[in-house]
């Protein structure tokens, strides 16, 4: 394994070429670390790595960094996700090098949700730069040892830099070229968004495969399992960018309530099991919001445990 | 042009309330086009603010005037005479239009009329749009002519983002996606691969970034 760049498990575990297994926890609305770690104590031996989401749906929350942190002193291996809408370009370099200090090394760079979604919607946004730019900025930092003013970096961060993808936003003939471009900028894994049109996804994967960036960028599949006909519901009508064909709205509802949380974990296992045979599918990223107790059954019933040791 | 809109009567009313002579002062130009401070807005702010005194039983002087614009010294200069007559000056320019009134003539009280929004254009008779935000240093080049500082809701440089829906903006379903706007438009012009071009980190120095932005042009200069 001499071509591995950073220290990253994540980056052992894929260059290994086993499918890794990722899934995310959101941190608290409050400065309680347990939150975080129990979170983390229910899922740590069925994943690889475990993102931190950052402000997600422009919620305040405990920072990504700090939960990162927590995640860390566990002895698990972290993901921090960075948006760019709250921090300009001065702030994303330092939390890098904050992150890096603490030996994280794992980066996830995103635009984020506008923050008219969450508690902040009069706030100012940043959008300094943009995700694609961040991937540039991170690459830099690490490869060149630069800052993006062209300074010298002293113990420059040591980062498995990723971004993600969503096949199902429009304009659809652009999904490709985008993540053409993301892998341009350096990405060197991909978490996708939710998938429950599978046959769409499929549709997107033979384009990445037609220019065969499936062999430049590792892309992890994700996938959360809903709870409920109403989740799913809200999903398809309530989510910008989210695609959740009818018939698993039908199929959610077909079921009595109290069985439908059981029938959408069928649904998640029956697409990991799917997308495992999708040529340039290279793991799995699971965010169950909010749900994290069912993580190890899900991996357990697709198949993917346990996880395999590297090192 | 520079677009604005009508303050709310009760803000005016409690800038001016106190207040014996007043100026209700319209400009020509872009307030105008946008309906919110030209003549004839000057003159039913006007009317407003009278019946609101006559109401309350006081008596105040409110005269109206219409500059050609606000934003000029010459056309300023013309109030020069009568300035002194006045507490207080309620300018329906937009906000550069106030502030220049405001540092021309120094110790009369100057006050916004309207709430100044953008540069844009008028879509459609009472329908106007933004299209710029001044950041001093154009890509529209490399956007197909479609601006997405001013038009996409996170400024993307590379767009579209992950929310881009049916055309639609993640925050609404009434705004275009500048993003799909561009491409759709890049298509049009055969230019769909210029798309992977990755944008450069923005300098935004020469936007408000950079502090307070100065034009120069020596050559014009008297
Ligand atoms: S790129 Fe800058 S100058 Fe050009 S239209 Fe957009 S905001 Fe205006
Ligand atoms: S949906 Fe389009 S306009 Fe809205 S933030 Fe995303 S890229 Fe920008």
């Amino acid at each position: 394994m001499a071509t591995l760049k950073t220290p990253s498990k994540l980056e052992k575990i894929l260059a290994a070429g086993h499918l890794a297994v990722t899934s995310e926890c959101g941190p608290p609305r409050g400065s309680d670390p347990e939150a975080i770690t129990r979170k983390a104590e229910m899922i740590k031996d069925h994943v690889d790595a475990i993102n931190i989401t950052d402000n997600q749906t422009s919620v305040t929350r405990l920072c990504s960094l700090a939960s990162c942190i927590h995640i860390k002193l566990m002895g698990l291996e972290p993901i921090l996700q960075m948006v760019v809408r709250d921090r300009n370009r001065i702030a994303l370099q330092s939390d890098i090098l904050g992150a890096a200090s603490f030996d994280i090394f794992n980066m996830l760079c995103l635009s984020g949700d506008h923050q008219s979604f969450g508690d902040c919607p009069a706030g100012q946004n940043v959008f300094d730069i943009d995700s694609m730019q961040l991937l540039q900025t991170v690459r830099r930092m690490r490869d060149e040892g630069k800052f993006l003013g062209g300074d010298e970096i002293k113990r420059p961060p040591r980062m498995f830099v990723g971004a993600a993808a969503n096949p199902f936003a429009d304009p659809f003939e652009i999904r490709v070229p985008r993540l053409a471009k993301k892998v341009a900028a350096g990405a060197e894994f991909i978490q996708t968004q939710c998938i429950y049109n599978l046959d769409k996804f499929e549709k997107w994967m033979q384009g990445v495969r037609d220019r065969g960036l499936h062999e430049k960028v590792h892309i992890l599949a994700g996938l959360t399992p809903m709870k409920s006909a109403g989740m799913a519901k809200y999903m398809k009508n309530r989510v910008p960018g989210m695609d959740v064909p009818d018939e698993v709205i039908k199929r959610m509802s077909g079921v009595p309530k109290e069985q439908q949380p059981q029938e959408g974990l069928d649904i998640c296992v029956e697409a990991i099991q799917r997308l495992k045979e999708v040529e340039g599918v290279h793991g799995f990223h699971i965010m169950a919001i909010e749900w994290e107790d069912k993580v190890p059954e899900l991996v357990e019933r697709g198949g993917l445990y346990p996880r395999p040791q590297v090192d | 042009m520079i677009v604005a809109e009508r303050k709310p009567i009760e803000e005016i009313i409690d800038y001016v309330k106190d207040k014996q002579t007043i100026l209700v002062a319209g400009c020509n130009e872009c307030v105008t086009v946008c309906e919110a401070g030209g003549k004839k807005e000057v003159g039913v702010l006007a009317s407003a603010l009278r019946m609101y005194f006559m109401n309350q039983g006081k008596d105040v002087k409110i005269d109206e005037v219409t500059l050609e614009r606000q934003c000029d010294h010459e056309y300023l200069e013309e109030i020069r005479n009568v300035i002194d007559k006045y507490d207080a000056v309620v300018s329906i320019a937009c906000g550069v239009g106030v502030q220049f009134m405001a540092e021309k003539y120094f110790s009369t009280p100057v006050y916004p009329g309207v709430n100044t929004c953008f540069m844009g254009v008028t879509e459609e008779r009472g329908v106007w749009s933004e299209r710029c935000q001044g950041c001093g240093q154009c890509i529209l080049g490399r956007t197909a002519g479609i601006c997405p500082i001013s038009r996409c809701a996170k400024r993307l440089l590379n767009g579209p983002c992950g929310g881009s829906s049916k055309g639609k903006c993640e925050i609404s379903k009434d705004v275009p996606c500048a993003w799909q706007l561009i491409i759709d438009r890049l298509k049009e012009l055969g230019r769909l691969d210029d798309y992977e071009i990755l944008a450069p980190i923005k300098d935004w120095s020469t936007d408000r970034a950079g502090g307070p932005r100065t034009v120069v042009r020596e050559d014009v200069r008297l």
